[in-house]
């Protein structure tokens, strides 16, 4: 394991980097027409799959902590939870700007007819205060209720579950994987947090 | 973000219609004016084939895009994944059995029907449920021509087709979904109607296989689900057939499914569409009732309350 400030500060800058080639890929495949016969829609779900998975990465680091006894997960929590919102947002703005054009009448015509819009807007409405509260300086100011705060996470994981099951026509199998995951990772969070409440009950 | 796409010239027209209909000026005009101007090949509605009534000069789709985003369940439910699944279907020998309410019922060889019914061109607007469409120059012949050969009886009010059913290769099949093997229906009125045709082939050339190979139906003013693919059987009856993405949310596909931009699909608009290979900052199309061949077909529903039957 790498230690020392410098360690840190280095394997930061290579995840951020990593985190970040989807998105350079899909603007690279943009540029270069390699998007297929829709590419509006490439762009828009596959911003929209790393939006979801780095939501599932970000959830998953206080469980390793947990299995493993290892703080570090907790080093990337903020920097996985701001890629989700950068990927979520990049997908919303697809859709506002690509999708519909940025036509006010295109997206009053578009969704209100859409339930799955409407959990994915009020998805991304939960993951705006997140954003905005992640910085250190929040985290102190905010104290105890950072936590209760950040417990939107959990919401959003279930809404944007909501959000895909309800867009497919058929085939559930994708989704399936996600609710699996999410599923999972919120599992253990209850189990940990009913033994920890069972003890209180111990003689 | 900048982003620049290949050939803009005449992407940009897509869904222009008056452009594009005064397009032998233009390309006139592009011609004398700049040598340097490229063309697109598939600016180019003629293909020098048979071209039947009704090819609406239109902007025809380019081929890689008709043929790499597909919807083929039987396969996948994946555009890109049926197109390469879709390979492994053998599609000759091909017969087609024809049953029901009808005189000349029995199993007819592909080759002799198309002996039969000699293939045209046709350029036709292709609109999905999903609010995507594309112009195809599909090759075909008018199903109703073809359906009156096998003489039905005065008791067939409406036509069956169902797909082959193969779930070795078909490996969509095996998994649950639809209530396999797929099947379509048309009035008879529709089936019947000029309009519609049986495709043999599209871009001058067979019918890939993910595009329904070897026979498929047509039907341009309805949602693309109707036009089913692989079709293997033709059943003339009395009562309305029972069609697969009705059967999975009556809901959400109707037996009819005529393009309609009034009637939005309970999860989706459907007052738009996003034109197939257009550049990422092209807008989406306005859907047109009836996908545009209103004049031809809306005779056929002028009693029925479209809301009611989607």
């Amino acid at each position: 394991m790498l230690t020392g400030k410098k360690g840190w500060a280095g394997l930061k800058i290579i995840v951020f980097l990593l985190s970040l080639m989807p998105f350079l890929l899909l603007v690279n495949d943009a540029i270069n027409d390699q998007l297929g016969a829709n590419p509006v829609e490439a762009l828009h779900f596959g911003f929209g799959d790393w939006a979801l998975r780095f939501l599932c990465i970000g959830l998953a680091l206080t469980p390793i902590k947990t299995i493993t006894g290892q703080r570090w997960p907790i080093r990337f929590r903020r920097m996985m939870g701001l890629f989700a919102f950068f990927y979520a947002s990049l997908h919303l703005l697809v859709f506002i700007g690509l999708d519909l054009s940025f036509s006010w009448e295109a997206f009053k015509d578009e969704v209100p007819k859409s339930p799955y819009i409407l959990m994915g807007l009020l998805t991304f409405l939960l993951l705006i205060p997140l954003a905005v509260t992640s910085t250190k300086k929040m985290q102190k100011r905010l104290g105890r209720s950072w936590l209760k705060l950040h417990r939107l996470v959990y919401v959003a994981g279930l809404t944007a579950l909501v959000h895909y099951f309800w867009l497919v026509k058929l085939d559930y199998t994708e989704p399936l994987i996600y609710a699996a995951v999410i599923g999972a990772l919120l599992g253990i969070r209850i189990a940990v947090y009913c033994r920890k409440s069972g003890k209180l009950f111990e003689p | 973000m900048l982003i620049k796409t290949k050939s803009n010239i005449l992407n940009s027209e897509v869904t222009d219609r008056a452009v594009f209909e005064s397009r032998r000026e233009f390309i006139k005009a592009a011609t004398i004016l700049s040598a340097g101007v490229m063309l697109p090949i598939s600016g180019h509605a003629e293909t020098g084939k048979n071209i039947g009534p009704y090819s609406a000069k239109l902007h025809v789709t380019d081929r890689e895009d008709v043929t790499s985003y597909t919807n083929y369940y039987e396969f996948s439910s994946n555009k890109k994944d049926s197109t390469i699944l879709a390979r492994a279907l053998k599609t000759k020998p091909w017969s087609v059995e024809v049953a029901g309410e009808v005189e000349k019922s029995g199993v007819y060889n592909l080759e002799d029907i198309l002996k039969d019914n000699p293939v045209q061109e046709r350029i036709y607007r292709f609109r999905c449920v999903e609010a995507w469409s594309m112009v195809v120059p599909w090759l075909g012949f008018p199903l109703g021509e073809m359906l009156q050969r096998f003489k039905p009886t005065s008791k067939a009010k409406f036509v069956e087709f169902t797909t082959l059913y193969n779930p070795e290769i078909m490996i969509g099949q095996r998994s649950n979904g639809l209530d396999w093997p797929y099947v379509e229906g048309l009035r008879m009125d529709e089936a019947m109607h000029p309009l519609t045709i049986m495709a043999t082939g599209m871009y001058g050339d067979e019918l890939p296989n993910q595009n329904g190979a070897p026979l498929r139906l047509i039907v341009p003013w309805k949602y693309g689900f109707k036009s089913i693919k692989a079709i293997v059987k033709i059943r003339f009856m009395e009562n309305m057939p029972g069609t697969a993405w009705h059967k999975s949310a009556p809901d959400e596909y109707g037996f009819y499914a005529n393009v309609n931009p009034e009637v939005a699909h309970p999860r989706w608009s459907q007052s738009h569409e996003r034109v197939l290979g257009s550049s990422i900052f092209t807008p989406k199309r306005n859907t047109e009732k009836f996908n545009g061949y209103g004049e031809e077909v809306a005779a056929l529903y002028s009693d029925m309350d479209l809301k009611k039957y989607f």
